[in-house]
């Protein structure tokens, strides 16, 4: 029966915001179950589609946990974006120094790594940048909010504005091969690479970037479920998300824990750059993100803060990402935005939906 | 540096603290009644959005400017009841409307003009009036519309109800204030004032809406209000202080360089009002002391 509500409510925000895109298609002038149809139905065909879908699951799937980490404590992370931001810049800074990295300039070769360290070494170092610098971002707004009592709402949307300055800044002018129209920096070593599935999954096509990356995410799931419901820092850390008087009346504290959630929050977003500097750009680029730290937001509330219903929900938004360039391409009118304006739909009904039914039960 | 501190740049810090004030004064109505706001930027982007389109469409920036504000309003009621109505996290549905007004701009555009990332260009008359040159019709509202707001918050008895709704809504409410009224005004006013800052931007700064051409606007607007804890003529200065340092990145972006010959590095000008908001955020400079009601729905008890 609980499984079933926790389901049912998730379930009839989707529907709805399909009823509200649907009446703005057809007011647009298109056919919304065609719209629909493209939406949804290039995602599972083949290899190739699946494929793609995972790979657009994958950094969801992080930020989506980073969110409903911080939300169990209480927390509303809006910051994930600029904890991957460093983290990846951070990431992509490990890979240049210690990964033997050397750029051309104008024909002129130039050395600009430390050293050149071996895979077994360089991926690991690369892996752990990327959880504490997105860590470490994140502990920030715990901190002022433990020590001083001020928002993580505010504090986490400032600290987005500064994170993403702060590494164009370093990119624009240290990282970045000179001449290069495009703010980004030079290639990590290729010791720091990790595999893409198609290298040992051959019924993965070339072109499609899914890497292992994927893999750890659903192990990230696992662990985060392991954490927060078997583990006593976990359970100290969801009883001040239920009540924080009562969890301090009962020995916990709750500065302590809302430092410790937004830390592994932001370590939890930061490696988003593990499946995208690592596995598939191999460098960071200033637009990386397409707006993963704030998906989450939507990815953790329609999987209600749960790992299995963040996995899921993140498989869901993967293809809308997906059937969006299907929509943008083969529809007349509508363009893959509607994408976003699902999103916001779907949004809203949970937020709607959750509270209401809670406060139907009460009364 | 003197030629760096101009009457040119005081203007353009004018220019961009505009939009700024419109969203800030509207949020203050919003959050004094209790209900955080968000939304702010999605509803700047709703005027924005409307306006330009209006405006191209009649070629009357003025009904143009109505249009976005009826937009902004429509938009702060669904918001309102999703906060007010489902007590829905004001947070959470907040960002729901600014991922929606991401997304349904960009639709509507894209089925109407063929072109999701913009509206066509508005004709330079049809644009929001600008005095000597550089001091646009939008800017003196915003100067205008401090002092007014000001007495509207303290000077009359709407003022007073809605400021007890946000401190105290329950002894509001035993004194015979409508709770739930006033915070569905307080929001739809936040909507309609956000809206003409957004619609300032698409309709007197440029000439036409852009995709998600509000770029955070809604979010600083917002980091003002905080940094003037909750109030107009501090707000002002907030936003004025902001689109001063805006003006300053612009202004020094390639012209200006450091003593030794290399760039000024702008993003750390850029940085500086963020900073500032965490540092008076955590009451290093004064304590900022939030609405008391702020962010959580009022139930009246049976």
């Amino acid at each position: 029966m609980k499984i079933l509500r926790e389901i049912l409510s998730p379930l009839a925000a989707v529907i709805a915001a399909f009823i509200v895109g649907g009446i703005i298609i057809s007011l647009i002038g298109d056919n919304p179950f065609h719209t629909f149809y493209l939406l949804l139905s290039n995602s599972f065909g083949s290899a190739k589609d699946i494929g793609w879908t995972l790979f657009y699951a994958t950094p969801l799937i992080f930020t989506g946990l980073a969110v409903a980490v911080a939300f169990r404590c209480g927390l509303l992370n809006i910051g994930a974006e600029g904890q991957l931001y460093v983290a990846a810049f951070a990431t992509a800074w490990v890979g240049i120094k210690f990964g033997g990295t050397v750029v051309d300039i104008f024909g002129k070769k130039e050395d600009w790594s430390w050293m050149s360290l071996p895979a077994i070494l360089l991926v690991p170092l690369c892996i752990l940048t990327a959880i504490i610098v997105g860590g470490l971002w994140g502990a920030i707004p715990g901190i002022l909010k433990a020590k001083f009592g001020s928002h993580e709402v505010i504090n986490t949307i400032m600290l987005n504005f500064i994170a993403i300055s702060i590494v164009s800044y370093f990119t624009q002018y240290y990282y970045k091969i000179p001449g290069d129209p495009i703010l980004q920096t030079a290639e990590i070593g290729k010791a720091a690479y990790i595999p893409q599935l198609n290298e040992f999954l051959p019924f993965i096509p070339k072109d499609v970037p899914l890497n292992v990356a994927f893999l750890l995410a659903i192990l990230m799931c696992f662990l985060v479920y392991i954490f927060l419901w078997k583990t006593k820092w976990g359970f100290e850390l969801r009883a001040v998300g239920e009540n924080a008087s009562a969890a301090e009346y009962g020995g916990i504290s709750p500065q302590k824990q809302i430092i410790i959630a937004m830390t592994i929050s932001g370590a939890l977003a930061g490696m988003v750059s593990i499946g995208e500097v690592l596995g598939n750009r191999h460098n960071f680029y200033e637009g990386f993100s397409a707006e993963w730290g704030f998906l989450g937001i939507a990815v953790a509330l329609l999987g209600r803060n749960h790992p299995l219903g963040v996995f899921l929900a993140a498989l869901f938004f993967g293809v809308l990402l997906r059937g969006q360039i299907f929509v943008d391409a083969f529809t007349p009118r509508v363009s893959k935005d509607i994408g976003w304006v699902l999103q916001g739909v779907i949004i809203l009904f949970v937020a709607c939906f959750q509270i209401y039914a809670r406060k139907r039960g009460k009364v | 540096m003197s030629e760096l501190f101009t009457i040119a740049l005081l203007f353009s810090a004018i220019r961009l603290a505009t939009p700024l004030i419109f969203a800030a004064l509207g949020g203050m109505f919003s959050e004094r009644s209790g209900v955080i706001n968000i939304a702010l930027e999605g509803l700047m982007l709703a005027g924005a959005f409307t306006g330009a389109v209006v405006t191209y469409e009649a070629g009357n920036p003025y009904l143009g400017l109505l249009a976005g504000m009826i937009a902004g309003a429509a938009l702060a009621y669904i918001y309102a009841i999703a906060c007010i109505k489902f007590e829905a996290d004001q947070v959470v549905s907040g960002m729901a409307i600014n991922f929606l007004m991401i997304g349904l701009p960009a639709v509507i555009s894209g089925a109407i003009y063929d072109s999701s990332g913009s509206t066509p260009q508005i004709v330079k008359e049809h644009l929001l009036p600008e005095f000597f040159n550089r001091l646009s019709l939008a800017s003196i509202l915003a100067f205008l519309l401090v002092p007014l707001c000001w007495y509207v918050l303290y000077k009359t008895p709407f003022g007073l109800r809605l400021r007890a709704t946000g401190e105290n809504p329950a002894a509001a409410d035993a004194a015979g204030v409508n709770v739930i009224r006033l915070r569905y005004i307080g929001v739809v006013l936040s909507g309609i004032l956000a809206a003409v800052g957004g619609a300032y931007l698409s309709i007197g700064q440029s000439s036409l809406f852009t995709r998600n051409m509000t770029a955070g606007r809604g979010y600083i607007a917002l980091a003002a209000l905080i940094l003037a804890k909750w109030r107009p003529w501090q707000a002002l200065l907030a936003c004025l202080f902001f689109g001063l340092m805006e003006a300053l990145t612009i202004q020094i972006q390639g012209v200006f360089k450091m003593p030794s010959g290399e760039d000024i590095p702008v993003q750390f000008i850029q940085i500086i009002p963020y900073v500032l908001t965490i540092i008076v955020l955590a009451g290093f400079i004064g304590l900022s002391r939030a609405p008391k009601a702020l962010g959580i729905p009022y139930r009246k008890e049976k």
